[in-house]
């Protein structure tokens, strides 16, 4: 039974290697064939890329819209940030757009901010889309998430945060890249700068994009779903466990850091099992969310979460609602509130034309064609379906990548993923 | 001269304690300010008390207000202090430091062991006092957690804790940020320990004039929170979430919870 169960393993894992060996030289040098503790846990120090450890940062702050009116309630979220890091002769420019929720100063685009600096590039990096202070400083709808309007916004951005920094950086020519949600927007990006010419990128990466961004949600809203489930008190009671894990692993007195990174850093500690992994995945999602949502709610009155007419100050307790929203998931999000703003915006929408919109299939045909792009996602990203796999190996041929293992996201501190990144926009 | 310094550590002790009053006096009017806005998650009774992760934080006005305060006092006093901290000092030399002090204060875990009734972990720490201040040289390093003697920071905020006492309502602190009205009591007791055990120990060891000792004294106070402020990565209201304040209250809480159950 056991030697049938490896024969199993040995067949599910053996297209995975012949991709490998399909899409690289050399071995691949990753130690995780598990997504879920790839996702995790990411690249361990040995497996790394060796990175400069401190790069000089400049942070900036921009008014991206002269009218825009900041609610009391995110006084601290005024001005849009982003960073740069810039070379001191003339270089390439390439901006670095961050995953689902992202800040500019998140660990992955940081690393992407080292690994491009080391390379010899200057680097923009900005937020996603979907992260708060975006949405507050700006989104033009101020319900994100939409490829299309996000994309404007975007656009709009690096322009600003171009132009801000300008006479500080002697750019030779521009490039761009994205991971996760902000792969995807990579693709929409080229092909608007196709239009605008603003910046007219020589080379393009899209990172572990998503091909549909309802059907990747809806594999993080089960993620939850399956783990911690959506009682009353399941998010009390399942938050209070990881933080006890945390505390009981690290004994201080500090525990002020928290963030997607840090929910990251408690498992690291001892090996948990899949459901652990997949719990933590489905969560720190969720936190996202429920910042995006409360956040889009406040800043375009809808009503979903805050009765229009209410009055947030600085000092309003905002229990209720992050009660509320952390009980919303992506889905939610999708049927109650984006789906009907648009679709008011809109009348003949179909639920269907949207969600299709929402995706790389909507722009197959351009992705063919285009040879400035390539894509690099993982065998085994989380957020795929094997058919959405084919189709990125389908409609980017040659100039897709597609390493083995890895997870969504977690190899992309390992040295040959590293290499090949850059070797991309350097050759 | 002898009695001279004894008033200068009371001198110390007394604006400690100043201080704590003044924190605390000034938590209390606010709460008698913010009383409308209350409420309390702490019964099981409670409507709202499977909200997800609710506290008890009745001073909720003047905690934000406060935690606003400390963000502009890190932003524009603190961090600036330590950025240049961190510029001119490599982090070797800056965990060497981090290292000493720790060092120093762990005299306060021995302190809560003994007051806990922990001789185990009294031990511990005791022993890693003699093997850090001796083979790890004044503590700047810490050989003694590589022999198997962890780190095991007992406060006595912890204290009152384990002999029964709640938390108390939340309470922000001005400049040292998320706390309770317990682990305020007993962040003032650690300070007046602290403050104590310093005083003794520059004056067994630097045998200079008393206003020479003053200056090492205030010196050392002053490096002492440029580097614990150096060693604590979090950035106030850059997790990205309007939530940060439920977050860090909530986290802060439950750990403190967790550390006192432990």
């Amino acid at each position: 039974m056991k030697r049938f169960l490896l024969m199993v393993l040995w067949l599910l894992f053996m297209p995975a290697a012949m991709l490998h060996a399909a899409a690289t030289t050399g071995a691949y040098d990753y130690p995780f064939v598990n997504a879920y503790q790839a996702t995790v846990v990411g690249t361990p120090t040995i497996y790394r890329a060796e990175l400069p450890e401190e790069v000089p940062v400049e942070d900036y702050s921009l008014v991206v819209f002269e009218d825009r009116e900041i609610p009391d309630v995110f006084w601290y979220s005024e001005g849009l940030k982003f960073s740069l890091v810039r070379q001191e002769k003339r270089a390439p420019l390439i901006f670095v757009i961050g995953g689902t929720g992202a800040s500019y100063n998140s660990t992955k685009v940081k690393d992407l901010q080292r690994m491009f600096y080391q390379a010899g590039f200057s680097v923009i990096a900005l937020s996603s889309s979907v992260h708060m202070n975006f949405i507050v400083n700006a989104s033009t709808t101020k319900v994100p998430g939409h490829l299309i309007h996000d994309t404007e916004d975007l656009y709009r951005v690096m322009e600003k945060a171009y132009q801000k920094v300008a006479d500080r950086v002697d750019v030779s020519e521009f490039y761009l890249t994205g991971y996760s949600l902000g792969g995807t927007q990579a693709a929409f990006l080229t092909r608007l700068d196709e239009e605008r010419q603003v910046f007219n990128f020589k080379k393009v990466l899209m990172i572990n994009p998503a091909v549909n961004l309802f059907n990747s949600v809806g594999i993080i809203d089960q993620m939850l779903a399956d783990t911690v489930g959506d009682a009353p008190g399941a998010f009390n009671s399942y938050l209070g466990r990881v933080i006890r894990s945390f505390a009981t692993a690290f004994d201080r007195s500090d525990p002020l850091s928290f963030n997607e990174d840090f929910l990251y850093q408690v498992y690291k500690k001892k090996i948990p099992t899949d459901a652990a992994l997949e719990s933590l995945i489905g969560f720190s999602f969720r936190v996202s969310a429920s910042n995006m949502i409360f956040t889009s709610d406040v800043m375009s009155g809808y009503g979903l979460l805050v009765p229009p007419g209410t009055q947030l100050t600085q000092t309003t307790p905002l229990i209720d609602y992050l009660g509320a929203s952390l009980h919303m998931s992506f889905r939610d999000y999708y049927d109650r509130y984006f789906f009907p703003f648009y679709h008011a915006r809109n009348p003949l929408l179909t639920p269907e034309q949207l969600q299709y919109q929402m995706s790389l299939e909507s722009i197959a045909p351009y992705l063919r064609r285009t040879e400035k792009l390539a894509m690099m996602t993982n065998n085994d990203d989380l957020i795929l379906s094997p058919e959405e796999v084919a189709f990125l190996q389908d409609v980017f041929g040659p100039r897709a990548t597609i390493w083995p293992t890895g997870g969504h996201c977690g190899n992309l501190q390992q040295k040959d993923v590293v290499a090949f990144i850059v070797s991309y926009f350097k050759d | 001269m002898h009695c001279n310094d004894n008033s200068r550590y009371w001198m110390r002790i007394v604006v400690v304690a100043f201080a704590m009053v003044v924190l605390v006096a000034s938590g209390t009017p606010a709460s008698a300010q913010e009383g409308a806005e209350a409420r309390k998650f702490t019964d099981p009774s409670d409507p709202g008390y499977e909200e997800p992760i609710a506290n008890y934080d009745p001073w909720e006005g003047f905690n934000r207000r406060m935690y606003k305060f400390n963000y502009g006092f890190d932003k524009y006093v603190y961090l600036p202090v330590v950025r240049g901290y961190q510029f001119i000092l490599p982090k070797v030399v800056r965990k060497g430091i981090a290292n000493f002090f720790n060092n120093l204060f762990e005299i306060r875990s021995v302190m809560n062991n003994l007051l806990q009734a922990d001789p185990k972990g009294a031990f511990d720490a005791t022993t890693r006092i003699v093997l850090n201040t001796t083979i790890g040289i004044a503590g700047v390093w810490d050989p003694a957690m590589h022999m198997g003697f962890n780190r095991d920071d007992e406060d006595f905020g912890q204290t009152l804790g384990v002999w029964g006492a709640g938390p108390g309502p939340y309470l922000v602190l001005p400049f040292l940020g998320p706390s309770s009205v317990r682990d305020g009591i007993g962040t003032g007791v650690d300070a007046a320990v602290g403050t104590i055990w310093t005083s003794w120990v520059i004056n067994e060891v630097y045998s200079r004039s008393a206003a020479e000792r003053d200056r090492l004294y205030w010196g050392l106070t002053g490096l002492y929170y440029i580097s614990k402020r150096s060693e604590i990565p979090f950035r106030y209201y850059e997790t990205g979430s309007p939530f940060e304040y439920e977050y860090v209250r909530y986290i802060y809480l439950k750990w403190r919870q967790v550390s006192i159950e432990r």
